[in-house]
């Protein structure tokens, strides 16, 4: 069924529905021959096959639900009276359409059936009113047959039997030595049981009508019909619900029995853990659903658009199987329609010009979807002539929706979020496709309320890209729980990029501020920095100095939200809270941590939003240094910071590192007078640097951190005592007070700092590692 | 939240789950109130009105706590005193109320209903319906719904 097309998938699973639901109706409908309901039912049933059925080119399967549907019109509509004959033929066109939709099932195509004859006597049923010809009487004797022979493969064990009660109804209407042909292959079939189904499907040979019922039925319908089933959503959904609370309770009983020492007990919340994550990965599943459901309705939506604009443009679909949640699918359909349109209506330029810059005349529209981190990412991308942030700020403030202050310290990447502001719209004229001014308010608004966000992003002259990010579910969230004053609060992994720790000493140092505003040095970019503390009104509880940072994304920008501690991540199942608290707008909801306590869930939008007011000018001061930095990048080399104890500091290149690893002391084992440790199904070699160094720091510890280096396949980890931080080192003074295993020193980050030789150190752990290959990297630090 | 669905009971006999509060005594109808619970760990909401004391958790379901003192201009309950729970169910959301203790349910006459005092001021006045002249002592009668509103 591999090479089955979804859309005939779905076909053949509605109409196998629908045709049981078939029988039932017309064996009903003559107890009460007046039924409209009945007879309306029925007629939209095999109207909805015709339909699509004509859609798919199924050519005969057309034909015949075609005559059904004149017949059941006219019956419908009281011309004709349903006689126990019509009733029959009527039958008769429900078994036909069966084996027509059993042999595209199981070929692809509709094989041999044979229409004609049924064809005409539901012609003749239909014209021959007063008494039915000839030609159709042994039809009522065949049909009460007709429904068993469907049920009885699966119970009856004797195969000839069944095959030919099969192929009667069916073949009857067809010329002799057909049926015989047939009654035959039914036989030669059933000799070599279990091989019917492959023969059908490379064969499709012309008497495959009564085959994939009879032979090939009971296992190719299971196939497409009876794989699948249809289920209420609300069901769903409860259940998605019961799901979150069992993952809560899990939550809570694998954090008790964490303390406790019962292996039993250990052992079966582990289990708990386990089942619960994989039920809950399963019920998410039941409600995922391709992002394509919402896609496919766009190409036409691009295309009227697109012709009604004058413009000419293509879509291009990338990750059309990306799923995502039900409700969540809903929930985008519009918004990103609405992206789409605006897209066409306002990104893509008249195809003049378009040439005129020098594109092709025909624009392109490019959706995108993909899972990034537990998000479902979501773009609309154009190629069109992008969003100009001066014509964006002077419209914002034509609007008064921002001050000229405001504005000119607001970066051009800021500007272009202005264009989420409510009232705002940039079109010339108001057009009746967008440009009503509600719409990517709206579209922000929507995103949000299910937990999403929205970016864009432009290049003058090359395009637009407007960037969903949504959860991959709304019930059960990924959070970041951290303290502050005491309390926990729940931040959603959505936004979090990463974490930042630094102890007092640097805290110090690498917190400055600029006007009055606290910013952290995040690899060359300032971060502003937001204290969760001054946010909330609270005192922190935090006295030694120590800085906790998270790094935050929200609408495009980022900043570092200073907290107390950082718990642990869990995952949440998000509570409304009331009104009274929403109003407040901090909050997104709480939930229960695995303790039982309520924790906050913090709403990263507005707290950015409100917190974020005055950061813009430090900003556009970091995106300098950031310029600053990529124009003298070729002569800088980052370096890796590392601590050795003794408060000596140690810089490695990046470029020679490979991975940074915690590797437990107790898994260093010892090879001869060396220490190694396993690592990735390999042996490898450890030199601890302060050792090598001659620097007798830390001494114990339980998890040792691991700089691995690789070359050529082969690795060694270096053992150092802390890792602080990645700098640009190139530029930094140097010295040549050399030292053994030492390049030098240089002044970073205001300390002198020592520079490794890292092919001394290298050797030491491992004093084969350059032995196989002759390009030395000694020059790792000249770079 | 509005005040229209009280307008019947306004006098009505019926039941009251009565409780004390800074010595005195008042009821809210009792097919309001879902169950009482004994004082809950809270989860305070910075920035929050001052009258909403945290958030519990009951069984799962988080649900926001009045601090009824703060909401009738009382001072605060003393050091040391642990506050009792009331949930009550409004228009399918539990909300709580924290009180100094739980007294019994009484039946109350309509007829011995009598309007606000004048006396009573300020914020209690807005959230009273008036008082039941009991033997002895007089019931206030809260009104839920503006007491748990903002």
């Amino acid at each position: 069924m591999d090479g089955l097309d979804d859309i005939v998938e779905e076909f053949l699973v509605e109409s196998h529905e629908n045709l049981d639901q078939l029988d039932t109706d017309l064996v009903a409908l003559e107890q009460e021959p007046d039924s409209r309901e009945r007879l309306s039912s029925i007629f939209r049933t095999i109207h909805t096959i015709k339909g699509t059925s004509g859609f798919l080119a199924f050519g005969r399967l057309e034909e015949v639900t075609h005559v059904g549907e004149n017949m059941l019109s006219r019956l419908r509509d009281g011309v004709l009276a349903l006689t126990p004959e019509r009733t029959s033929v009527l039958l008769r066109m429900v078994d036909t359409v069966r084996s027509l939709l059993a042999s595209i099932e199981a070929t692809g195509g509709e094989g041999g059936v044979d229409v004609s004859a049924v064809v005409a006597e539901i012609s003749a049923a239909m014209e021959d009113r007063p008494a039915p010809a000839a030609a159709p009487s042994p039809a009522p004797a065949e049909v009460p047959e007709a429904p068993e022979p469907t049920a009885e493969p699966v119970a009856v064990a004797e195969p000839a039997a069944v095959a030919e009660a099969v192929a009667e109804p069916v073949a009857e209407p067809v010329p002799d030595e057909m049926h015989d042909e047939h009654a035959d292959d039914a036989h030669d079939e059933h000799g070599e049981h279990g091989e019917h189904g492959d023969e059908h499907a490379e064969g499709g040979a012309p008497t495959g009508a009564a085959r994939p019922e009879g032979a090939g039925g009971p296992q190719g319908r299971r196939g497409v019909a009876d794989s699948t089933i249809r289920v209420d959503v609300d069901l769903l959904d409860s259940l998605m619900l019961l799901v979150g609370e069992l993952v809560l309770t899990r939550n809570q009983i694998v954090q008790y029995v964490g303390r406790s020492t019962d292996t039993d007990l250990v052992r079966a919340s582990q289990r708990l853990n386990l089942i619960a994550s994989e039920l809950q990965e399963g019920v998410m599943k039941t409600r995922m659903q391709p992002i394509d459901h919402i896609w496919s309705k766009l190409p036409r939506v691009v295309r009227d658009l697109g012709i009604q604009c004058g413009k000419s443009v293509r879509l291009e679909m990338e990750g059309r199987d990306t799923e995502l949640d039900k409700t969540l699918l809903e929930a985008v359909k519009d918004p990103l329609t609405h992206l789409v349109r605006n897209s066409v209506d306002h990104g893509i330029e008249s195809p003049d010009r378009r040439r005129a810059a020098g594109k092709p005349a025909e624009g392109v529209l490019t959706l995108r979807a993909r899972h990034e981190s537990g998000q479902v990412v979501v773009e609309v991308a154009d190629d069109g002539a992008g969003i100009d942030p001066e014509r964006i700020g002077a419209k914002a403030l034509e609007r008064g929706l921002v001050t000229a202050e405001q504005l000119a310290r607001t970066s051009p990447q800021d500007v272009l979020q202005l264009i989420f502001l409510p009232g705002f719209s940039t079109a010339a004229a108001v057009t009746n496709v967008s440009g009503r001014g509600v719409g990517m308010d709206v579209v922000k608004t929507n995103i949000e309320a299910i937990g999403g966000t929205i970016e864009v992003e432009s290049e003058p002259g090359r395009g637009t890209v407007c960037r969903l990010r949504i959860p991959l579910t709304l019930a059960i969230v990924p959070a970041l729980t951290v303290e502050c004053a005491g309390d926990r609060y729940a931040i959603p992994q959505i936004s979090l990029q990463e974490l930042v720790s630094l102890d007092a000493e640097k805290a110090a140092n690498a917190v400055e501020e600029v006007g009055g505003a606290p910013v952290y040095r995040l690899r060359g970019e300032l971060l502003p920095l937001v204290r969760l503390t001054d946010v909330l009104g609270l005192t922190s509880d935090r006295h030694d100095g120590h800085v906790v940072i998270a790094v935050l994304r929200s609408e495009g920008r980022r900043f570092g939200l200073v907290v107390d501690r950082v718990i642990n991540t869990e995952e949440i199942v998000v509570k409304a809270v009331g009104g009274q608290l929403k109003a407040i707008g901090l909050y997104s909801g709480a939930t229960v941590l695995g303790d039982g306590a309520v924790a906050l869930i913090l709403d990263v939008q507005a707290l950015a939003r409100r917190a974020l007011r005055t950061e813009i000018t430090e900003r556009q001061e970091a995106r300098e240094a950031a310029a600053r930095t990529a124009a003298v990048e070729a002569e800088r080399q980052r370096m890796l910071l590392a601590a050795i104890g003794e408060g000596r500091r140690v810089a490695i290149p990046l470029d020679t590192v490979t991975r940074l690893e915690q590797v437990r002391a107790d898994a260093v084992e010892r090879v001869g007078n060396r220490e190694v440790v396993q690592y990735r199904g390999a042996i490898l070699p450890i030199v601890r640097l302060d050792r090598h160094l001659g620097a007798y720091g830390g001494g114990d510890r339980e998890v040792l951190e691991v700089i691995v280096y690789s070359d050529h396949g082969r690795s060694v980890a270096i053992v150092v005592e802390e890792i602080l931080d990645i700098v640009d080192g190139g530029a930094a003074v140097r010295s040549d007070i050399d030292d053994l295993g030492l390049l030098g020193s240089a002044v970073l980050g205001d300390r002198v700092t020592e520079l490794l030789d890292v092919r001394a150190a290298i050797l030491a752990a491992d004093p084969a590692f350059y032995a196989a290959d002759s390009s030395s990297p000694t020059a790792l630090l000249e770079a | 939240m509005t005040s229209a669905t009280d307008t019947p009971t306004r006098a009505a006999s019926g039941q009251l789950a009565t409780f004390r509060l800074d010595g005195d005594l008042y009821g809210v109808e009792v097919e309001h109130v879902q169950e009482v619970l004994r004082s809950q760990k809270l989860t305070r909401v910075p920035l929050a009105p001052p009258a909403v004391a945290g958030l519990i958790n009951l069984r799962g379901q988080v649900v926001t706590a009045i601090e009824l003192r703060e909401r009738l201009g009382r001072p605060p309950r003393p050091a040391g005193t642990d506050a009792v729970v009331i949930v009550v169910r409004l228009h399918g959301e539990a909300v709580s109320l924290l009180v100094d203790s739980i007294a019994d349910v009484v039946d109350v006459d309509a007829a011995d209903f009598e309007a606000p005092p004048d006396t009573l001021g300020g914020q209690a006045r807005e959230l009273i319906r008036g008082a039941y002249k009991l033997d002895g002592t007089l019931l206030l009668a809260l009104d839920v719904q503006k007491a748990v509103g903002s």
